[in-house]
């Protein structure tokens, strides 16, 4: 069944959108990653106009991670007040990102700069990610106990300290500002949530437990991609509703499925699968910028100059 | 179909005129829009029966195009910077139709001459207007060449060359698909009749393509109050994660 996306300007069957949204969502529960990261390139990849893919994603974000949000917030797993706090910076990222992204499509990069953002941040994380869980796994194997982190001194030697109740912490509140900020920019830029690098982030970097992690980071995810959508929404016109919809019934049908096989999965397996497939997206568009394309030429359209 | 165009056409200087219909003057981008057909047929109207003078300027023969709303473009080409591929140059398109295709009896090129192609800008390379543009680029023809080979591949700009039915000199008609991926605006339609490679009548219409219904009220929103449209597709998002997380805690109970 074919549909017209009024935003994007093209027809596109609806299954495979559903079908799309499916597969990311299966992934997304199975991880507890948004899966932006994802999706943004397989649209690409399906002839969706980059500038919409990025805009129409963040819509489809907030609706996917207000779904998992809820699911936290019952179980009393999500620190409001660190999330406020990552919001404030968040919302400046953003206001940031959208200037860059609007900057660089003005000048034709708009494609290189969301490709190299794409290659330098799931290279790292899929690397450290990787490392890490290989080193969880002969570690358990060889029946060793777990080291202990050591904390991070300096960031317990910075001004403004707040308590975090939730968390556990009395940490300056500096460190989750820029975290905040960092993933706003990389969310106008990347039409992704952010989780991926938040996560890590807060758990390595502020030292949250790993329990209220999650919840808070998509608590947080909820409003910064809400503000992208309307920034996409009233600079660029390029958030299409009825992409984002299609993408969204079959995301969240996916990620229910996906919970249930992640809850079957040791966590060290899935870390090491999700390394894997955050690799693996990395390398595919590494490629892309080194290989010659095949098309040296494209077309952009409706840039006034 | 609905059969509503009737024109003629009134330049008749000449011995002969042209008569058009065309199957369609409105095309609907529906939310299960798919590309259409136009059917364009005619026929040419003489006060007496073919005189040898006509003749003797050469067979008849006629072009048909199909314009699209004209778009401000950049043709972007990639060059290799150390080891990233990237954009380096860019030809700015003042003028290019977003759909283009032209039909003819015969080959576009052997049929007309160069000066009637260039004065009603008939050929697909002549109907993208690129004037004063010297800045970045030398090869001006290869970027034009490769909006063409790309736009042809998205079945955006069509050649088609021996397309046109003429049968006794008298009665033509053809066919061109408007594919799915359209940009809805007023469609511009002409046909030209042509002997010794010059024309000697032609007719000019329209056929406006406009999305409807919730693809008109989707698109509106979006470009006349973003800001409300922002807020509805939030609002929309947060609905349906509220009620897919709802919907499964009521089946697993």
């Amino acid at each position: 069944m074919q549909i017209y996306l009024p935003i994007a300007e093209m027809s596109v069957n609806a299954f495979l959108l559903l079908g799309l949204g499916g597969i990311v969502g299966v992934l997304s529960g199975m991880f507890g990653v948004g899966g932006g990261f994802l999706m943004t390139p397989l649209l690409f990849f399906i002839g969706i106009p980059p500038a919409v893919a990025v805009g129409t994603e963040a819509n489809q974000i907030v609706g996917s991670s207000f779904s998992g949000f809820l699911a936290h917030f019952k179980r009393k797993n999500v620190d409001i007040k660190m999330g406020l706090v990552l919001l404030i910076g968040g919302l400046c990222g953003a206001t940031i990102g959208i200037q860059i992204f609007a900057l660089l499509r003005e000048l034709g990069q708009v494609d290189l700069l969301v490709k190299l953002s794409y290659v330098i941040f799931l290279g790292i994380i899929g690397g450290l990610m990787f490392l890490e869980s290989l080193r969880a796994i002969i570690r358990s194997k060889a029946n060793h106990v777990r080291v202990i982190r050591k904390k991070h001194g300096w960031i317990y030697a910075l001004p403004f300290k707040v308590k975090f109740r939730k968390s556990g912490l009395y940490i300056s509140v500096l460190p989750p500002l820029a975290v905040g900020f960092f993933v706003g920019i990389l969310s106008a830029i990347m039409g992704v949530g952010g989780g991926f690098i938040m996560v890590p982030a807060m758990i390595y970097l502020l030292g949250m437990p790993t329990k209220v992690v999650v919840g808070t980071s998509l608590f947080q995810i909820i409003f910064v991609t809400a503000f992208t959508t309307i920034m996409h929404a009233t600079t660029n016109f390029t958030v299409d509703m009825a992409l984002a919809f299609l993408l969204l019934v079959g995301g969240v049908l996916g990620a229910q499925i996906g919970t249930r096989i992640g809850l079957k999965l040791k966590a060290e397996q899935l870390r090491i699968l999700l390394s894997l497939l955050v690799i693996a997206v990395c390398l595919k568009i590494a490629g892309d910028l080194v290989l010659q394309p095949s098309d040296l030429f494209s077309v952009d359209k409706g840039l006034s100059h | 179909m609905i059969i509503i165009f009737f024109c003629f056409a009134t330049r008749s200087i000449h011995a002969e005129e042209l008569v058009a219909e065309l199957s369609k003057d409105e095309v609907a981008i529906t939310t299960n829009f798919n590309g259409s057909d136009i059917f364009i047929y005619g026929a040419v109207k003489r006060d007496s029966a073919i005189k040898p003078a006509d003749k003797s300027d050469g067979p008849l023969e006629i072009v048909i195009t199909v314009s699209g709303p004209l778009e401000k473009l950049q043709v972007r080409k990639k060059a290799k910077k150390t080891v990233i591929w990237m954009n380096s140059k860019t030809l700015e398109v003042d003028a290019a139709p977003s759909f283009y295709a032209v039909a003819a009896t015969g080959n576009v090129a052997d049929i007309i001459s160069e000066t009637e192609d260039l004065r009603h800008r008939i050929s697909i390379k002549k109907a993208i207007r690129s004037v004063g543009n010297s800045g970045t680029v030398q090869d001006v023809d290869q970027f034009i060449d490769a909006l063409i080979r790309i736009r042809q591949e998205q079945n955006l700009y069509h050649d088609l060359s021996n397309s046109v039915s003429l049968k006794d000199e008298t009665l033509f008609a053809t066919d061109v698909t408007l594919p799915a991926n359209l940009v809805e605006g007023q469609y511009q339609i002409r046909i030209f009749l042509i002997r010794g490679r010059s024309i000697i009548d032609y007719f000019s219409t329209e056929v406006s393509i406009n999305k409807v219904g919730i693809e008109r009220f989707i698109y509106d929103l979006a470009h006349k109050s973003p800001l409300i449209y922002g807020l509805l597709s939030i609002f929309i998002a947060i609905s349906a994660g509220w009620g897919a997380s709802a919907a499964f805690r009521y089946v697993r109970l």
